[in-house]
């Protein structure tokens, strides 16, 4: 054990901080839920595409860096310290971008990983349809081959970043006759396709940043299908793994907002002091995400040394999302009778972005996988315990 | 930057697991609780043959001279046994306050301990009492702000009983001629730094308690049938021991974190160290209470084996400082203005 970085990693560190320092835009871009803030941070995407920064992760030839995941959390501490934006094409880069390296094609390689790694093409998800959520295998939506192309019917729900994206992933049952997990194939669909409706839906704070996708007789030319015919389910399956899952959220996020936190309780202690709760929820909140991050650093550690990820990793997602949550309730409290006021209202001094943050908070044990799911996966999978 | 242990210390942390899961079976802590000592010479004397009792002795006494982070494993084994004889605050407590004091204390001593031969240990008044001083041929005691060094035929006990019937605890008065061997501020570094020890073997101990109640209460909820299943394969059982397990798997990085710092002398040990202490005895908290609900009225009882392991987290917890005191040495650091916090804080 040696918890130092070495000089390399240090040099890395110099490196990104720099090229941040430089680079990172002084003013906050809009929401990316807005049109407007859309085309900002698919621009940001083109600008650290430009630095080689978009996707550290990726192989040298596709435009990354190779890095491991230590030189990844390096990144994301840099990232997250220089306040950059949030990663709108963050489903292609990290979802489908890695899962295209494993099963696409050399066509399909060459013809997606450069326009999703600079932006030109944003990236949505399709999973969720209104009666498979949590269970994703009731999957309806059909994909009939005919000739060279599917013909796609159905619809897809609660899909993140769809209103202004350019394609989506999703599974598609192409075997009418098969049930559950078998029969289903992983296709990526072009969002400007003919019978294709997109109805936004608008979320807690009012910006559409999840959809519904209609597919009606859609055309999909066969060269977008991911993997076999019938093997969605194990494409799918790598998409949501458990390494993924490790970089779902970096704890250099729920560092800064602790970080943030004790500010707040400084800036405002008078009156965050008349309860004593407050006090004991912002330590937590620094506790947890240091909990978070050494125990992030031990696992990719035992990943470079090329360990293995299992079950234990589902354990993730609860900590964290209940984290953003905690960390956000406990800000909600020190701000008081503030804390319901939008930023742009005339009495709203001192809020900052701490409401947009506990709003969206909410939304972490939900997505992904919600954490009754999770725990389930917890307690069969990592522990043992009977299915039936 | 490597987070992992090595081979080696996994490897020895198996032979020990192995050793100490065979040898201290539940029956055997309860035929403790009936003999009058409860502690056993000739398991120490297996500890010892095993280079336990040695390990962090210097190999200049005979011992193996490893680290705190080469033990923080171990202990984690000793709380998954709940082993009651005095190891772990012998190796990570009494074993380097010694080596600290040095002189002829220590080389009178730790040959010794080293060979099984003596045990010492160490009472620091943010204990109430003295674990094991019944035992000890030798104690080194804070009195204030110094720390005297006693043989046991120099001090007289009062044996307090704990809800833990392993847990041999004694308010200890010295009635013959004991030495002082540190004042002011050297004493008061040397009870720091044990206090900060003794915190870090209640975590390690904790981590490894949590995880035999979860074996104990997975294994139970499997074999229990209710309404025509396995009780474990109801979703609001699962949930409990999930929620345990969350818990405890964020509590182990910052226990190794926390013994890493200590064996580095680094400036962050004693923030390190209540972190860990906080989180590894949480999590024994919560295995504790979830474990003994989905066990049922069997987890009330004296008979199932829950217990052994429930009322020595229960102990853990507010030993070498309670939650209280790591939570208030936290909020020292967060709060300090000027306080390294935030993303790439942590290993800075």
């Amino acid at each position: 054990m040696d918890l130092s970085y070495t000089d390399e990693q240090q040099a890395f560190r110099e490196e990104v901080r720099s090229w941040l320092g430089a680079n990172a835009p002084a003013q906050a871009l809009q929401s990316f839920d807005t049109e407007l803030g859309f085309e900002q941070h698919r621009e940001w995407e083109a600008t650290l595409n430009k630095g080689r920064w978009g996707m550290v992760t990726w192989p040298e030839a596709l435009g990354g860096r190779g890095c491991d995941l230590i030189e990844w959390l390096i990144f994301e501490e840099e990232y997250y310290k220089a306040g950059a934006p949030l990663r709108v094409n963050q489903n292609g880069i990290f979802l489908l971008g890695p899962t295209l390296m494993e099963y696409g094609t050399e066509e399909q390689k060459a013809r997606i990983l450069p326009k999703m790694a600079n932006g030109e093409e944003v990236w949505a998800q399709g999973w969720s349809e209104p009666n498979a959520g949590s269970d994703m295998a009731a999957i309806r939506s059909t994909a009939k081959l005919e000739g060279d192309k599917y013909i796609i019917n159905g619809q897809k729900t609660w899909s993140t970043r769809a209103v202004w994206a350019d394609w989506c992933f999703g599974m598609f049952r192409t075997d009418p006759d098969s049930e559950r997990h078998r029969g289903l194939t992983f296709i990526l669909v072009p969002l400007d396709s003919p019978g294709i409706t997109v109805r936004p839906i608008p979320q807690l704070d009012g910006l559409p940043g999840f959809a519904e996708i209609f597919f009606d007789n859609v055309e999909v030319s066969v060269d977008n299908r991911l993997g076999d015919e019938g093997a969605g389910w194990s494409v799918a399956m790598a998409t949501a793994g458990f390494e993924r899952g490790l970089m779902l959220r970096s704890p250099a996020r729920f560092q800064e907002t602790a970080r943030r936190l004790v500010e707040l309780y400084k800036e405002n202690r008078e009156s965050a002091e008349t309860d004593p709760a407050v006090k004991e929820a912002v330590m937590r909140a620094y506790m947890d995400a240091e909990s978070y991050c050494l125990t992030t650093y031990q696992t990719a550690c035992r990943l470079n040394k090329g360990g293995k990820i299992g079950a234990e990793s589902s354990t993730n997602k609860i900590f964290w999302s209940e984290l953003d949550q905690n960390m956000h309730a406990a800000a909600m409290s020190i701000l008081g009778a503030r804390a319901e006021l939008l930023p742009h209202a005339p009495n709203a001094k001192g809020v900052g972005n701490w409401l947009d943050g506990w709003l969206f908070s909410q939304s972490g044990p939900i997505y992904a996988g919600t954490n009754e799911v999770q725990r389930n996966i917890i307690a069969e999978r990592m522990l043992g315990m009977p299915r039936k | 930057m490597d987070f992992t242990f090595t081979e080696d210390q996994l490897l020895f942390q198996d032979s020990v697991r192995d050793f100490l899961v065979n040898e201290i079976t539940p029956e055997r802590i309860r035929a403790s609780w009936e003999s009058e000592s409860g502690r056993d010479s000739a398991l120490w004397s297996q500890l010892a043959e095993l280079g336990l009792t040695g390990m962090t002795v210097p190999e200049a006494y005979g011992g193996l001279g490893m680290s705190e982070l080469d033990f923080v494993l171990l202990a984690q084994e000793c709380g998954y046994v709940a082993l009651p004889e005095p190891l772990v605050h012998s190796a990570l407590v009494a074993v380097p306050l010694l080596v600290d004091i040095g002189g002829e204390l220590a080389d009178q001593w730790l040959p010794k301990v080293a060979t099984g031969e003596a045990k010492v240990v160490a009472g620091l008044e943010q204990n109430l009492l003295v674990e094991d001083a019944h035992v000890a041929d030798l104690l080194l005691l804070q009195q204030g702000d110094s720390l005297v060094a006693a043989t046991a035929d120099a001090v007289s006990l009062i044996h307090n009983e704990s809800v833990d019937p392993s847990r041999k605890l004694f308010a200890v008065s010295v009635a013959g001629a004991a030495a002082v061997v540190a004042n002011g501020d050297q004493a008061q570094s040397l009870i720091q730094s044990s206090l900060d020890r003794g915190a870090l073997g209640a975590a390690a101990q904790a981590l490894g308690l949590a995880q035999r109640m979860i074996d104990l209460s997975v294994q139970y909820t499997s074999d229990r049938k209710q309404f025509g299943q396995a009780i474990g394969a109801f979703q609001a059982v699962k949930h409990h021991m999930a929620n345990v397990a969350v818990c405890l798997e964020y509590a182990k990085a910052p226990v190794h974190r926390a013994a890493y710092s200590i064996a580095c002398k680094e400036s962050v040990a004693s923030h390190a160290v209540s972190q860990a202490k906080l989180n590894a005895c949480e999590a024994a908290n919560l295995a504790a209470k979830n474990c003994i609900q989905v066990h049922g009225a069997m987890g009330y009882t004296w008979e199932v084996d829950l217990h052994i392991y429930m009322k020595k987290a229960w102990a853990m917890a507010n030993s070498w400082g309670d939650a209280g005191f790591h939570k208030t040495r936290v909020a020292n650091h967060i709060f300090t203005d000027g306080a390294a916090l935030g993303a790439g804080a942590t290993f800075a």
